[in-house]
């Protein structure tokens, strides 16, 4: 048996997340709640109970319509929520092609914001230097990479934050309904690229309900309705769990 | 957070560049600003009601004072801005947090930094020979004010997430920072109207030992000595430096317990 395929990757564990929607945004309202014995919170739980465990080199998809908790799971995965219950285990390191974009600064160059964005996912100034190259030939925007970020266009914006989040270094990749970015020769080099990650055994997330991409880069699927998870096996048996309620 | 130190040092650089984008006097304004707010105080205090009496070359007096509170107010409120201003990241990317209060103290420092040479122009003028004990008590003065302004930045940087009202709280400690503590005015003013023990608290404050050891480093040795520094001020100042730790360490345990509902809230 090959050991490294049962290498578990990410372990989620009986995990739940409710988020408590707040009425109260200063002292002033709390206190008045308080005082009315208003209820100054309601909950509303996004995710019930889930549990699997990804091996080493697996790529899944986690299949779900529009608020069954699909995102909110990434971001668990990733580290940027915390479970209320539960816990959630990632082995090495963990990077998400989760909104692409999020610390660009429109004032800085291209330059300047491949670095800072190539820090804040965690890579230390020696990798970036070495495949600063790499990223910015990706992006196909070698022209314009001195120019400040606010004179871009938004397909070329998308680019270069897509090409530095695919360049980091990383063991699991966690990708949100993002391949949507630029044009379709862009598209499918992006597409090309993930598949590249799989293949060197990387392991994968994938978010989506576009069943094309999912059937194109994952061998497993999971379906989640409603914070629960539905159904968990081989991806084409995902998709018609997820269409066929 | 020592692992993610190029992180930090490009958020400082980030901060420190993006300033003054797209403004003609750039950087010019670091030193605009102060000087317009000490003329007024100089004229306001020091020649219209008087308070330069019994100050010996009042400019620097007043000078050093000013640009102490200042650093404390920028990295103060700058900090407990931090989380909300980069809410795009901590929503989307998980990265230390702390790295946002504490990036934007340093920033506040670096901002400090022309200043303290425009004082050290005006004292030299004024006859200044900096002294080792000086130059200590001066560093001593800057550690003190990083240090509780780090502190106090965590505690309402993290409140801010959910209580925007600790924005407007941060205007009311800023107002208070700059009013009590002898910045334009001395202590002996102060021990005068006050009852003794009320004077003890006024000088455990760490910005007030922080504002005499400036004015002791900077301007003491440029005066004709009838304002004596406060008495005990190593004292002081050592139980300011330990309140400044302790509202540190507060300020980590509130911080990491906020933290983990930042994403949810912001």
């Amino acid at each position: 048996m090959d050991t490294t395929k049962n290498r578990p990757s990410i372990i989620v564990e009986h995990v739940q997340k409710t988020f408590l929607l707040r009425h109260a945004h200063s002292f002033k309202e709390a206190f008045i709640s308080k005082v009315k014995k208003k209820k100054i919170s309601s909950s509303f739980q996004a995710l019930k109970d889930i549990d699997f465990v990804v091996n080493e080199g697996e790529s899944v998809a986690i299949l779900g319509y529009n608020g069954s908790g699909k995102s909110t799971l990434l971001k668990l995965i990733s580290g940027v929520l915390e479970p209320d219950k539960g816990r959630i285990l990632t082995r090495g390191r963990v990077a998400g092609l989760i909104e692409v974009g999020a610390g660009f600064h429109p004032d800085l160059s291209g330059r300047e914001n491949v670095y800072l964005n190539a820090a804040i996912l965690g890579m230390s100034k020696k990798e970036i230097d070495e495949r600063f190259d790499d990223i910015v030939a990706f992006s196909e925007i070698e022209d314009f990479i001195d120019s400040e970020v606010k004179h871009y266009s938004s397909g070329m914006f998308l680019r270069l934050a897509f090409s530095v989040a695919i360049h980091v270094e990383l063991d699991i990749l966690l990708v949100d309904e993002i391949l949507s970015v630029g044009d379709a020769p862009f598209r499918e080099k992006c597409r090309k690229k993930i598949r590249e990650l799989v293949d060197e055994g990387k392991t994968m997330v994938v978010v989506s309900h576009d069943t094309g991409t999912v059937r194109d880069l994952c061998d497993r699927g999971i379906v989640i309705r409603k914070g629960e998870m539905v159904f968990d096996g081989p991806v084409e048996d995902a998709i018609t769990a997820l269409k066929g309620k | 957070m020592l692992r993610r130190r190029y992180l930090l040092q490009l958020l400082v650089r980030k901060g420190v560049s993006t300033r003054y984008r797209n403004s003609a006097l750039g950087w010019g304004w670091s030193y605009v600003k102060p000087l317009t707010q000490y003329f007024i105080y100089y004229f306001v205090m020091g020649i219209v009601l008087g308070r330069s009496r019994g100050i010996d070359n009042f400019a620097v007096y007043l000078l050093a004072g000013i640009i102490m509170v200042n650093l404390f107010n920028e990295a103060f409120s700058n900090a407990t801005k931090s989380i909300v201003d980069n809410k795009a990241l901590v929503k989307k990317i998980y990265l230390p947090r702390e790295m946002f209060p504490i990036a934007a103290v340093i920033v506040a420092f670096v901002h400090f930094l022309p200043q303290v040479v425009v004082l050290v122009l005006v004292s030299v003028l004024t006859g200044w020979t900096p002294s080792l004990l000086e130059i200590g008590a001066i560093l001593l003065g800057a550690l003190l004010v990083v240090l509780l302004a780090s502190g106090l930045g965590l505690i309402f940087g993290a409140v801010n997430v959910s209580f925007r009202d600790a924005q407007n709280l941060v205007e009311i400690i800023r107002l208070f920072a700059t009013w009590a503590s002898p910045v334009l005015y001395s202590w002996v003013n102060i021990a005068h109207v006050m009852p003794d023990w009320l004077t003890r608290i006024y000088m455990m404050n760490p910005l007030t030992s922080a504002i005499e050891l400036f004015h002791y480093g900077f301007w003491f040795s440029t005066s004709d000595g009838r304002l004596q520094p406060p008495p005990h001020l190593l004292q002081y100042s050592l139980i300011g430096l330990v309140i400044a730790l302790v509202v540190t360490a507060i300020g980590q345990l509130v911080f990491r317990k906020f933290e983990r509902r930042f994403a949810q809230d912001l």
